[in-house]
């Protein structure tokens, strides 16, 4: 292995900064006390817990009695759902959701359609964008909650959801968006955007893993997922990670604070990366939106190879990357994304996403390319579609 | 979670490429699964003299492709219709279950190509054996 390794893997997670890092430390040795005691070093602890969800509420635009910590992004989706599905299912049993959800949202729904309710997934267009008319046209008097992603985690498309959430206004239906990918990477206002209930992780935005938040506007009507203890104001139950929930706290405020410098850095890399791929590799497609998309997000198909030995031969020289291939999920199918924007099986199992962060240099995007392009053609070389092609 | 040997004839595959006026060629897998192997062999007097090979696959396709091709070379055709994919596993010090199938490919790709040899010279078929078809391993 290289010594100096390229990580363009900022989807999966992203490095821990030393500011997060460093907020979080007195956590762990002298702030130890439990937020739920009464004494001093509850109180200190307490303390603590309150400024992170002021700075977790004030990057959302949210009050701070509207934030819960969770154990992550796929538990804030799973408790938004299931929570609100089951609190409301005296008015309907019907949720509305999109075919390119993250699978914490599309296992959930699939959860509840075992218990009896129906779920409507909405087809996206070729770019990844879901209508908003295809939901006001799928909302039903039995309709509960429509829960659409703020930002596709593979193929980077930004989903109109101030129109959506609009829609749901109107209609008195629950909106619910999984932003993990979308906080840090855009403006996020949830009282413009007309969200009622919104997904984060910290590890997405340079703070720890294992720690995310659910927004819940007050008055929302939801079921707890965790009971026990009066935590989170009686609605998650467990002692709060409060390591994790401050650098939760620090990262969000980072991320909020150099959001404009950030957007037009990576936009700029990520750009020069899709066009010299696409110019100096033949026979590859970008997937997704060329506007409307994530700054750190690009993602392409390379014909007449398959993603994970791609993803393995760019591994050997330094480079992390990732793949919609069928062989790095375990089952036979492509990644249900690239399907779902209208690719065959054959070229999404050669997609290849590369996902940003400020961390990343222009030398590393150029580094990347050299070494994409001699992989291509060596794997090229050994494959039956490529001379069939020619 | 591949052992060093995958990884070796992945980054280093042995006996890529194509045979011209081929003795036998047998392609198996689809598109659509994500792996396609093809082989070809040169026999001269029902010795595998040569063995090549094409794949568009994950790691684990072409490693074993690679691996397969070494265990037939300079084999008997008797011999070569023995290959197990457990051999072709085991000689790669293992694969992960979910890979298995990458083994069962690579047999039938020899097998295939096989195939094509005894129909090629007139020979008849070995008692029981069963051409592979190309999507056999989708049932899986």
């Amino acid at each position: 292995m290289s010594e100096e390794r390229i990580y363009l893997d900022n989807a999966a997670t992203t490095q821990v900064s030393p500011e997060v890092l460093s907020a979080m430390v007195p956590c762990f040795s002298n702030i130890y006390g439990n937020p739920s005691s009464v004494h001093g070093f509850g109180r200190d602890a307490k303390m603590m817990l309150d400024i992170a969800r002021e700075k977790v509420a004030n990057a959302i635009g949210a009050k701070k009695t509207e934030i819960y910590f969770t154990g992550g992004g796929s538990e804030s989706d799973n408790w938004a759902i299931k929570g609100t599905a089951i609190a409301n299912a005296g008015k309907g049993r019907h949720i509305i959701t999109s075919a390119i959800e993250h699978h914490a949202v599309l296992h959930a729904c699939a959860a509840l359609e075992k218990q009896g309710y129906s779920v409507t997934y909405l087809p996206v267009d070729k770019e990844g964008f879901v209508d908003p008319e295809d939901v006001k046209k799928a909302i039903r008097p039995d309709t509960i909650l429509v829960t659409i992603m703020m930002a596709n985690n593979e193929i980077g498309t930004i989903e109109p959801v101030e129109e959506i959430g609009k829609i749901c206004r109107e209609a008195g239906v629950y909106f619910h968006t999984d932003a993990v990918q979308a906080v840090g990477n855009m403006h996020i206002d949830v009282a413009k955007m007309n969200i009622d209930m919104l997904s984060l992780s910290a590890h997405k935005f340079h703070g720890p893993k294992g720690v995310g938040a659910l927004y819940i506007r007050n008055g929302v009507k939801i079921a707890n997922l965790i009971d026990g203890g009066a935590q989170e104001r009686s609605k998650r139950a467990g002692t709060e990670n409060l390591p994790s929930i401050v650098g939760l706290g620090k990262a969000i405020e980072v991320a909020t604070r150099d959001i404009d410098t950030k957007i037009a850095y990576e936009s700029a890399l990520r750009d020069k990366l899709l066009t010299r791929i696409v110019n100096e590799i033949p026979e590859t497609r970008i997937n997704g939106p060329l506007k409307n998309r994530l700054p750190g997000n690009a993602n392409v198909c390379i014909k007449y190879i398959e993603g994970e030995g791609m993803l393995l031969m760019l591994d050997m020289q330094g480079i992390a990357a990732s793949s919609g291939s069928a062989c790095t999920s375990g089952s036979l199918d492509p990644s249900h994304v690239l399907l779902a924007i209208g690719l065959d099986h054959e070229t999404a199992h050669g997609s290849l996403r590369l996902s940003l962060s400020s961390l990343n240099t222009e030398e590393e995007i150029d580094k990347t390319v050299d070494v994409l392009k001699a992989s291509v053609e060596r794997l090229r070389s050994m494959s039956p579609l490529y001379n069939k092609a020619k | 979670m591949y052992s060093e040997k995958v990884m070796d004839h992945f980054m280093n595959p042995r006996n890529v490429g194509e045979i011209e006026n081929a003795s036998g060629v047998g392609t198996v897998g689809n598109a659509k699964c994500g792996d396609i192997m093809q082989m070809s062999l040169l026999i001269e007097d029902d010795i595998i003299k040569d063995v090549k090979f094409k794949t568009f696959g994950c790691g684990a396709a072409i490693a074993t492709s690679s691996m397969a091709t070494e265990l037939i070379m300079g084999k008997t055709v008797d011999e070569a219709l023995q290959l197990t994919n457990r051999a072709v596993a085991d000689a790669l010090d293992g694969l992960p279950a979910q890979k298995m199938h990458c083994s069962l490919l690579a047999e039938e790709a020899i097998k295939s190509a096989l195939a094509d040899y005894y129909q090629k010279t007139g020979k008849q078929l070995p008692e029981g054996f069963v051409i592979p078809h190309s999507e056999d391993h989708m049932e899986e």
